[in-house]
């Protein structure tokens, strides 16, 4: 009797194609929900969510977890294509497949390498910033009573995990001083104080409003999302089918579901760097 | 109808082949589209040339043997047939109509349109049957009670006949329509039960070694199935596959 052979067999890299696709629905729905904070929600808000989503252990498995669905998926997707070219060496010199099967269907691998070159770009963008480079640090203006009189003064602080601030003044005039691109020690000392809030939200804000490159980006991500639309439109349903997932009873539901996703999640996403680039 | 033809013809397995050009006149509506190829070949016998090979036999759409890939689909534009109950009436006077070889690295050309399919029959060989004895002491089908809604879904994967059209369609020259109809013929039904697990792990492992590609579920085979096989079959081979993996 053959054995089974889930890694290798064709039909064990469908189940992994659509185990890791699905898994990157989930995390497409997390990341959007983290995202539109750009939209709705304040610049402390979107840093501290930035936070949260680096320093959080569960959540850094979860981002393992992620980027090893996305080299996975990618790689699966790149060898099933080697071997499905090499199962027609010679090809058709006329071939009608728009009359049997959707054009998003046939180009899933171009879609998924656009997809890949996107990620790449996104996350020397923003991911590698966030974690590898000096970043600014949030920041905000405070008005302060001056003490026995009814005048106020305006402050610049910065906001730390803490909850406490720590004024601009007081780490320009020597008493903290800030290592590793975000603590605030003790100057002169290994007492860590407090630690700050890398600044995401200017850092995404300054990049799509460039005056050089803001709109360029700003149409490679609409561009980009398209393509994951595209891509959607036949991955979300055809994961359920691989996985053996097909029942006429629910068929139209999951095909529904997959275009409802397929159309909102990427739309969602696009709108952020056209608002922050032409409405902010 | 006076129709201009691009053939594949390709001498034998090592020729390189090419589309060549023909014109026919005098067809008409009514003939199959094999019937058009008859009158090509003695046209082309009559002049001393080479007729073209095909492949055919009870040509009234049960044996699966008429393949051609026609104007770009299998068994052509028509759904749900076969090569031999395409009409020409399904084509104008005028039309250039391609005909080629149904292609897959595991469906070699033999010569110009004919191929070599008996991949199908080493994947049927690996698990395609169910092991009982029949010799002479059979026992009534009709004494195991099948729920009919089994019945007719054990029936309609068992419609499948080999012709290939599923994999000729495919992007990816995959197998796995045919598969999963034989695989699913047995996997519905009590008596096929029994070896259900060896059956699915050997089959799939007989069609990757073949060389037929991957299945990305475009649907392609579904739409140009001459029986309409459905896509749920190759769910339930991914299902069955799975159970006798993690049994």
């Amino acid at each position: 009797m053959a054995k089974s052979a889930l890694l290798k067999s064709s039909l064990g890299k469908k189940y992994w194609m659509a185990l890791t696709g699905l898994f990157l629905c989930l995390f497409l729905v997390g990341h959007l929900a983290g995202n539109l904070q750009l939209i709705f929600g304040t610049d402390l808000q979107f840093n501290q969510y930035a936070y949260f989503m680096t320093s959080n252990p569960a959540v850094k498995i979860l981002s393992y977890l992620t980027y090893f669905s996305i080299l996975f998926h990618a790689v699966d997707g790149i060898m099933l294509t080697i071997q499905n070219k090499k199962a027609r060496p010679v090809g058709y010199v006329k071939n009608n497949a728009a009359a049997n099967s959707t054009w998003q269907s046939r180009n899933m691998a171009v879609l998924g390498t656009l997809l890949l070159v996107f990620i790449a770009t996104h996350m020397v963008n923003f991911w590698a910033k966030m974690h590898f480079s000096e970043m600014p640090l949030q920041q905000q203006t405070v008005s302060q009573p001056i003490p026995m009189t009814n005048e106020k003064i305006d402050v610049v602080v910065y906001n730390t995990t803490t909850g406490s601030f720590i004024a601009q003044q007081q780490v320009e005039g020597g008493e903290f001083e800030v290592r590793n691109n975000k603590e605030f020690y003790i100057k002169g000392s290994d007492i860590k104080f407090a630690e700050g809030y890398k600044d995401l939200y200017k850092i995404t804000v300054d990049f799509f409003k460039d005056p050089s490159y803001g709109l360029v980006f700003t149409l490679f991500y609409v561009f980009s999302m398209a393509v994951l639309a595209f891509h959607l439109l036949h991955g979300f349903a055809s994961a359920f089918q691989s996985l053996g997932a097909n029942n006429p009873k629910y068929n139209g539901l999951i095909k529904g579901l997959g275009k409802l996703f397929a159309i909102i999640v990427p739309l969602l996403f696009a709108i952020i760097p056209i608002y922050i680039h032409f409405i902010k | 109808m006076n129709l201009t033809l691009k053939i594949w013809r390709q001498k034998n397995a090592k020729d390189k082949g090419q589309m060549v050009d023909y014109k026919i006149g005098g067809i008409e509506p009514d003939m199959s589209f094999l019937e058009m190829l008859d009158v090509l070949n003695n046209e082309l016998v009559e002049k001393g040339d080479d007729p073209v090979a095909f492949d055919h036999d009870c040509r009234e759409g049960i044996c699966g043997m008429c393949s051609l890939f026609i104007n770009g689909e299998a068994h052509g534009p028509d759904r749900g047939i076969t090569t031999c109950q395409l009409h020409m009436r399904k084509f104008k006077d005028g039309d250039t109509i391609y005909i080629e070889p149904f292609r897959a690295k595991a469906f070699p050309v033999i010569k110009d349109l004919v191929v070599d399919r008996s991949s199908f029959d080493r994947i049927q060989h690996a698990g395609g049957f169910i092991s009982v004895n029949t010799s002479g002491n059979t026992q009534d089908a009709n004494n195991i009670p099948i729920k009919k809604h089994d019945a007719d879904r054990a029936f309609d994967a068992a419609t499948c006949i080999g012709c290939g059209a599923c994999v000729a369609s495919c992007k990816n020259s995959s197998a796995m329509l045919f598969v999963s109809a034989k695989v699913s013929q047995f996997a519905l039904l009590p008596q096929g039960r029994v070896e259900a697990t060896e059956r699915v792990l050997n089959m799939v492992e007989a069609m990757d070694q073949e060389g037929f590609g991957n299945c990305t579920n475009t649907g392609a085979c579904e739409v140009e199935c001459p029986k309409g096989i459905s896509l749920e079959n190759i769910a339930r081979m991914n299902r069955e596959y799975l159970a006798a993996s993690i049994k």
